[in-house]
């Protein structure tokens, strides 16, 4: 909402400057943005009057002027093109300072002395218009300061309004806020009726109350459509953001900036037959005002007359009866609708109007027919005319249900002894109907306040009148109650340490990404949908943070940085129609939390201290580990839509898979345009966040023996197989096997491998012997030759 | 016993002229060994008398006990010399870089999330989570904006293609409320808890991402008040920015889902930032029609809400003017917060 000073002070004018007045607002809730003034600062510039208009000598389009500038007679060298005798123009004086810091010296213009400068608006600062000289009303005395003459040290207020106050939609509404901050009188304006002069009436028929709560209306004939509008509400309007049109739709514009009153001017001479108002139809279309077309059902509110729909309900008027300049009569309505009925019908439509705006908000019930006068006088002002009769249909209007405020809850709530005396004098600043019953007071909400429904409606106006600032700031009290997290589990916080400590940064990623990602590294040819994406690449929920992390990979590859390595926690979406509506999830929806990383380039920053190498899988390996520590994750061979098929492993705890590591499939590194191949892994991050309580036991008093078992086997033949037959079926008093060396190479037999592992043997109650050892290995290893075809390498 | 003197100055300067243990043993087994010199000595003096074999025996022994010494002292000079020969060669350039793996960083965004809930739960918050996809209901409805509501407009909700049971779509959730809602559900008062987390809105510019940070926080108990809101809201600005040259301020506001509403600004009275309000949170009393929906009597239970932005708390604490490098992956920027 754009409220010019002047206009406000017109209604109420407190002794306060317009920054603190700006503050006074802000700091009842009504947030002024900003309060500038209509002008740069400048001085030195006048009205003055052309007196003569001469050829320059010296310059064809130049001209030699004679002005008046209210202390005689100077000489002006000018280039405007629409300079001409007798009209009144800023006029910049020798000593004048304009905006943009020019100063105005005597001048020597091609041999022609210039004293001063005759100005443009842009000149001034006041628009871009450098079209010519600003001319500016006749009637102006010369020698006023143009700033006084133009009023360009007046202030605008934009104000940030919050949806509740509909009724400060207007510059009337905000004077009266003013008025209850500043206690400043408001000077309302008068609403004198307009005597009708003839007996013309336009019947109307209100068919659907859920709509249309009141109609009024009044038709003027012989107006002059052409007549101008006057300087003073001209310049009023485009203070106030709006461009003047023509008389009768700006005095319709006026009347709603000033009074909060949308109306609307029919061509009395278009309309056919009567009006009707009532819900649209499917298949009944309005031709609107601003050339759109478009098509209306039950939904959306009309006024219609025997042709069809003229008006959409609230919104906005349609091309057929809309006034024009040769318009001779028209008629006037004002009325009152739902908002629950106008509320985001334009939306649908793909526009919104300052009417709309103003009507699903809630617009004053009380006083249509008042402002039908005030917009009849300012019409038979303006555009002349003879008045009709004012009609006026009521069909159903809203309740005003007296609402009560009890003074301890007051107090309560805002947590400070405000006193009821304090609290009926602010009630009585916002001129609400009040009275005192017993410890409560009960008010009815006037008209145009659609927010004052509730018990906590009215607290909010004492606190807000009293001001937050005086309301105290103190810790609160509270039992000392203590809080602990769960031993077992750990916080996203901890793996993210966990991860940054392993050489990984963390990026932040958008939850929407490129369909493709979807398909290519999930598999996922359903992902979940924007309906409205804010761009294509952006328009499905990602189901895997991989394609996000490959965007960080490429970005960082394409700004030159060799190596990258990155991770993110972030949630995961797909559908999953097992998934029921809970204390933390949505129907239809998994949307688990998920924690992953990428690797790219070589394993260390290139250093003196290590060979430089690419980073491969068990790097990552290592890192998953890491991070699942002190659980011991296990991996097995499985083939990934994003990943190497030879590269890639599942993750599981306990048999249920949480997750995946490997390198990203070929394919993607090519298409994703990487040099190198890329690491990958992602887990389900819950799972990572549950670690087991330490459950210790007493370390053996007895040494332990340890025997290293080199077998040669297949090459397909996985080391997690070798282990998992030795746990399963070792002798007691291995506590431990461990791999620990892997050989390929010539001496070996084609198609096998050698692996080397590490027995750990101990007895908790006695020392074992030499011949207790060799028999547990020589178990393992005939376990391993009749299980695996595994031969101890010779 | 000049013979002695002799000797004895001649072993003492083998065993200086010798330079490595070998040598100190061959000089100390041409004195002292068997057949050394000085042995050979001892041995010859059988043949004089009984007083002069004890008093030239006692000489020899003193010469012995003197060479004994002085190789002892050789022996350690030699080792602290090898010692000091070993150091020498084995002293390192210390101004190498370490060897092994790098150190990543975590996001500054995650960064301020974690110290919001550290700064909270030292004054016995917990933190809660909820879903991203949200149902209708808990992103509005609960929160007393039912559809049509002009506030909706306030915030451009993203739509997905799914529908709850009620028919409506479901939405990415527009504020961090929705967790408080799923929270208070399903606790007692009191009810002390923040809800950190990715929020989304249509909005898209150099001062908007469509996916955003927030953190929510609720205290509902019997009568906790705007007093209080304002007491916890201002602690947190000073302990979150460090300092006590914070001015915080409240502005009247509207939120459907509290009531009075506020707008909390805040103002550092010093460092580079000094002098301008800055919009840091939404907050306010919860409204009852919420308390209600939490399954609770708004008559007996009151409390606050507020809601504020950690991309903003982050850019405020560490001076990032540029929204958009938060979501770029820009190591070179990210690289910063390690």
């Amino acid at each position: 909402m754009i409220v010019p000073e002047y206009w406000l002070r017109s209604f109420c004018d407190p002794a306060l400057d317009a920054e603190s007045l700006a503050h006074a607002l802000t700091m009842a809730g009504l947030e002024v943005e900003s309060c500038a003034p209509v002008a740069p600062a400048f001085s030195g510039v006048v009205a003055a009057q052309v007196i003569a208009v001469e050829r320059h000598p010296g310059a064809d389009k130049l001209t030699r002027c004679t002005v008046d500038s209210g202390q005689g007679k100077v000489q002006v060298v000018c280039g405007a093109p629409n300079v001409r005798a007798g009209m009144k123009v800023p006029f910049a004086q020798v000593g004048a300072k304009l905006p943009g810091g020019l100063e105005i010296a005597l001048a020597k213009v091609r041999g022609v002395e210039s004293r001063g400068m005759l100005c443009s608006a842009r000149e001034l600062g006041l628009s871009e218009d450098h079209g010519g000289l600003l001319e500016i009303a006749g009637d102006t005395p010369v020698g006023t300061d143009i700033r006084s003459a133009l009023e360009l040290d007046e202030r605008v207020f934009d104000i940030k309004l919050t949806p509740n106050r509909a009724d400060c939609l207007s510059v009337l509404g905000v004077a009266r806020e003013v008025a209850a901050l500043t206690r400043a009188p408001l000077a309302a304006p008068p609403f004198a009726p307009v005597a009708a002069r003839i007996e013309e009436r336009l019947p109307v028929r209100i068919v659907a109350p859920d709509l249309c709560g009141r109609f009024s209306g009044r038709i003027v004939r012989g107006v002059n459509a052409r007549a101008e509008t006057p300087a003073w509400m001209k310049r009023r309007l485009e203070r106030a953001g709006q461009r003047p049109i023509s008389a009768l739709v700006d005095i319709s514009n006026y009347v709603m900036l000033e009074l909060g009153r949308p109306s609307h001017i029919f061509d009395r001479d278009k309309v056919a037959g009567g009006l009707e108002v009532r819900w649209g139809r499917a298949g009944e279309t309005a031709e609107l005002l601003n050339g759109q077309t478009v098509a209306v059902d039950g939904s959306v509110g009309v006024i219609a007359d025997d042709r069809g729909v003229e008006a959409l309900a609230g919104i906005m008027g349609g091309e057929p009866t809309a006034v024009t300049l040769d318009t001779r009569a028209i008629y006037i309505e004002a009325a009152f609708w739902w908002p629950q009925a106008v509320a985001g019908r334009s939306r649908r439509f793909g526009f919104t109007t300052d009417a709309g705006h103003r009507f699903e908000r809630g617009v004053d019930f009380a006083t249509t027919v008042e402002h039908i006068e005030y917009i009849t006088r300012l019409v038979l002002e303006i555009c002349g005319g003879e008045p009709g009769p004012i009609d006026d249909t009521v069909a159903r209007l809203p309740e005003r249900n007296p609402v009560r405020m009890r003074i301890a809850r007051a107090q309560k709530v805002i947590g400070m002894p405000i006193a009821a005396e304090e609290m009926a004098d602010v009630f009585a600043r916002l001129a609400l109907p009040v009275r005192r019953e017993g410890d409560a007071f009960v008010v009815i909400p006037p008209p145009h306040r659609f927010d004052l429904e509730i018990e906590e409606d009215l607290i909010e106006e004492v606190a807000r009148v009293h001001g937050f600032e005086n309301i105290p700031a103190h810790p609160p009290l509270a039992a000392a109650k203590m809080h602990s997290p769960a031993e077992t589990r750990r916080s996203q916080h901890a793996l993210r340490e966990c991860l940054a400590a392993c050489d990984y940064h963390e990026t932040i990623n958008f939850a929407f990404v490129e369909p493709d990602w979807e398909s290519d590294l999930a598999a996922n040819p359903e992902p979940i949908r924007l309906l409205n994406p804010i761009a294509s690449q952006l328009s499905v929920m990602r189901s895997t943070l991989v394609g996000s992390l490959l965007a960080n990979v490429r970005y960082n590859h394409a700004r030159k940085l060799p190596r990258v390595r990155v991770f993110e926690i972030g949630r995961c979406y797909r559908r999953d129609a097992s998934v029921a509506d809970g204390d933390l999830s949505v129907a239809g929806v998994a949307q688990p939390l998920r924690i992953a990383g990428a690797a790219f380039g070589p394993a260390l920053d290139e250093q003196w201290g290590a060979a430089l190498r690419a980073v491969d899988f068990y790097d990552l390996k290592a890192d998953v580990e890491t991070l699942c520590f002190p659980r011991r994750p296990r991996f097995e061979a499985a083939a990934h839509p994003a990943l190497h098929p030879g590269r890639s492993a599942r993750v599981l705890f306990d048999g249920a898979a949480i997750g995946w590591v490997g390198e990203l499939h070929p394919r993607w590194q090519r298409k994703y345009e990487l040099s190198q191949p890329v690491q990958l892994f992602e887990l389900d991050a819950e799972a990572v966040m549950t670690v087991p309580l330490p459950q210790p036991s007493e370390p053996s008093r007895y040494p332990v023996v340890v025997r290293d078992i080199a077998m040669t086997v297949d090459v397909g033949t996985t080391a997690q197989q070798l282990l998992d037959a030795a746990n399963a079926a070792k002798p007691g008093i291995v506590q431990d096997v461990r791999l620990f060396d892997l050989y390929l190479g010539p001496n070996l037999q084609k198609g096998r491998k050698s692996l080397a592992f590490r027995v750990v043997m101990q007895d908790t109650e006695r020392t074992l012997t030499d011949a207790e050892a060799d028999a547990a290995r020589d178990a393992l290893v005939e376990l391993w030759g009749r299980r695996f075809g595994a031969s101890l390498r010779g | 016993m000049q013979d002695v003197e002799k000797i004895v100055a001649r072993a003492l300067g083998e065993f200086a002229a010798a330079q490595d243990p070998a040598a100190l043993e061959n000089a100390k087994a041409r004195f002292l060994g068997k057949s050394g010199e000085l042995t050979a000595l001892l041995k010859s003096l059988a043949v004089l008398a009984p007083d002069a074999r004890r008093s030239a025996g006692a000489a020899i022994n003193s010469a012995k006990a003197r060479l004994e010494q002085a190789l002892e002292d050789r022996r350690a000079a030699l080792a602290d010399a090898r010692m000091e020969a070993r150091l020498a060669e084995e002293a390192l350039d210390v101004t190498l870089p370490g060897r092994g793996r790098g150190r990543g960083g975590i996001h500054p965004i995650a960064r301020t999330w974690a110290r919001v809930e550290q700064i909270f739960r030292s004054i016995g918050f917990d933190v809660a989570d909820g879903p991203e996809i949200e149902t209708d209901w808990h992103n509005f409805t609960a929160l007393n904006n039912p559809e049509n509501h002009p506030a909706r407009s306030m915030q451009d909700t993203f739509y997905v293609d799914l529908k709850d049971a009620k028919g409506l779509p479901l939405l990415l959730r527009t504020h961090t409320s929705p967790m408080q809602v799923r929270y208070a559900r399903t606790h007692r008062p009191p009810i002390k808890v923040i809800a950190p987390g990715r929020t989304y809105r249509v909005d898209s510019d150099a001062t908007h991402s469509p996916m955003f940070h927030q953190v929510e926080g609720l205290w509902i108990d019997e009568g906790v008040s705007f007093a209080d809101l304002k007491g916890v809201f201002a602690d947190f600005m000073r302990r979150f920015f460090e300092s006590d040259d914070i001015e915080v301020r409240f502005r009247p506001s509207y939120f459907p889902f509290t009531e009075p509403s506020a707008e909390i600004d805040m103002k550092f009275d010093s460092g580079p930032l000094k002098g301008n309000w800055l919009e840091i949170s939404g907050s306010g009393q919860v409204h009852p029609a919420v308390v209600r929906n939490f399954g609770l009597d708004p008559e007996r239970y009151m409390g606050f809400a507020f809601g504020a932005g950690l991309e903003r708390l982050t850019m405020l604490r560490y001076g990032i003017d540029d929204l958009r490098l938060f979501f770029d992956g820009d190591l070179r920027f990210l690289r910063q917060f390690a």
